[in-house]
């Protein structure tokens, strides 16, 4: 599982810092030229994806138990990003502490290959311990907001964001041609770029709002333009680290096109009830690690029961 | 030594991964010493959080005033007072007997420390702004190009309330002001009004979920 030798995903990587590297030089020769516009947000925003890049492409090459520890650390800092901007309860501080714990508990099933444990755990013993916990503390006012919200994070940070360690401790023989690490990388990159391509593709010809209420910057044209993108990477990149052919390759594409949009417009939801811009500020240019990974959130799940369904 | 290590290998990671500082305005934070930092005070470890925010060769001067009737009681809280955080000791009760409290705070400003203070007095009510005691006024006065940064902090209370010995991870928010000068001209009540705007001013600059 997660064998880091295949060539592919070397090459996968060493790709994604070359991308990189040309979206630099590109942004620097445009600072050159156009010194009075204002490159702050875009030059905060490449310099993000450095620091991503270079933890992902680290992460991923030392070693699955590297990479597990990385992917629980990522969910430890989107489950505090989520507990740290909605309003919660003094009284339910221990209640959040054990949320935490949610997550090693999380990536053992994960690392020991206890598959159902791993897709019970938050949704059935969970469920079932936050509630037990609060009633212990016994205040009763605001308990079903709180018990709720805590519930709906470990969710999304927890569950559905630990899909991605599961893709990665799923055995290399489903995938012959990058391993498992092949499946995690597919799905990453794609995201990630649906989530580029439907920004700027909104930004060259966006008109139609998608949901006005909800994010105003979300429009048809960019959802199109991002789910065209993504198709067409999904069909190129299927052969360096996917035994998909050109059809599988669409659907996933679709799937995960889908899912990031509206991964993106829930949170986008979420923050806009709770009257925020961003949901934290750990990565300049993006704001903090639930904006950056809401759409894979939503997708990871999606993508990985795709594959498991077809080749486990 | 032992504090250069505590602070470059427990506390500065535990703040980075555990907790997780949002810091506003680092720059402004001063440099160089003598100089004083002003916060409210949520929690024991804003401290530590204040102190990690500063680089490490500034370490050994910067250096947070705390009571001595509550840090220096027993030989162990004294000793981490003193070797790992350390402390310059204030006595709360020097006044009533005709000594000048703030006398120990001078000494280390003559030494070219960078003190912090918390005004508010006490840790009080986690996450609730309180008025600055007039302490820091009577510092300003008799140093009038004493820079005085007022900075406010968010969260921490919530990590560590007063009271509780489980900390609880969350993201913390330090936004740091202007330095704020004392005009000398004797109106402690003005000079301490006018730290309290810049921490109001400073809270304003973020929304902060309920917390009750």
């Amino acid at each position: 599982m997660g064998d880091i030798s295949y060539p592919s995903v070397q090459w996968t990587l060493a790709g994604l810092f070359a991308v990189l590297a040309v979206v630099t030089a590109v942004l620097w020769l445009l600072r050159r030229r156009y010194p009075e516009r204002d490159w702050r947000e875009l030059t905060d925003r490449t310099n993000s994806w450095w620091v991503l890049v270079i933890v992902f492409a680290f992460a991923i090459l030392v070693g699955r138990v590297v990479s597990l520890v990385f992917l629980a650390i990522m969910c430890f800092l989107v489950l505090k990003e989520y507990f740290s901007l909605i309003p919660t309860r003094r009284v339910d501080r221990r209640v959040l502490f054990w949320a935490y714990l949610a997550i090693p508990a999380q990536f053992y099933w994960i690392g020991t290959g206890w598959y159902v444990m791993f897709l019970i755990w938050v949704p059935v013993y969970m469920f079932l311990l936050m509630p037990m916990i609060m009633v212990i503390a016994g205040e009763t006012k605001g308990f079903l907001r709180a018990a709720g919200s805590i519930q709906w994070g470990l969710m999304i940070c927890v569950f559905l964001l630990s899909h991605t360690a599961e893709l990665l401790a799923s055995p290399d023989d489903g995938n012959p041609v990058a391993g498992s690490a092949g499946w995690l990388l597919y799905l990453v990159i794609l995201t990630q770029l649906n989530d580029v391509a439907q920004y700027l593709w909104g930004k060259a010809i966006g008109k139609t709002k998608a949901a006005p209420s909800v994010s105003p910057n979300k429009t048809v044209e960019g959802f199109l333009g991002g789910l065209g993108s993504t198709l067409v990477l999904a069909v190129l990149l299927a052969p360096v680290l996917t035994p998909f052919d050109v059809l599988t390759a669409l659907l996933a594409g679709a799937i995960i096109a889908f899912a990031g949009f509206f991964g993106d417009l829930v949170i986008s939801a979420l923050k806009r009830d709770l009257g925020v811009k961003d949901a934290g500020s750990l990565l300049p240019g993006h704001g903090g690690v639930l904006d950056r990974l809401d759409s894979l959130a939503f997708a990871a799940p999606l993508f990985f029961h795709f594959v498991a369904f077809l080749y486990y | 030594m032992l504090r250069l290590l505590f602070f470059a290998l427990i506390v500065r990671p535990v703040m980075a991964l555990v907790v997780g500082l949002n810091v506003r305005h680092r720059e402004r934070l001063p440099t160089a010493g003598p100089a004083v930092v002003v916060a409210n005070h949520n929690s024991h470890i804003d401290t530590l959080g204040l102190i990690a925010l500063f680089p490490l060769r500034l370490l050994s001067r910067v250096r947070p005033a705390a009571a001595s009737d509550y840090f220096m009681v027993t030989p162990l809280k004294s000793w981490i007072s003193r070797r790992l955080i350390g402390i310059v000791p204030v006595d709360r009760e020097a006044l009533s007997r005709g000594e000048d409290p703030l006398e120990p705070v001078e000494a280390a400003l003559d030494g070219g420390a960078i003190v912090i203070l918390f005004p508010e007095g006490t840790r009080g009510e986690p996450e609730r702004l309180q008025g600055f005691k007039k302490g820091i006024a009577v510092l300003a006065e008799r140093r009038p190009d004493l820079p005085v940064t007022p900075v406010f902090l968010h969260g921490f209370g919530k990590v560590l309330p007063r009271g509780a010995w489980l900390p609880v991870p969350f993201f913390c928010d330090v936004f740091v002001g202007e330095p704020v000068t004392s005009p000398g001209d004797g109106d402690r009540d003005g000079y301490v009004a006018a730290l309290g705007a810049a921490m109001t001013a400073l809270a304003a600059e973020g929304r902060f979920p309920d917390w009750d």
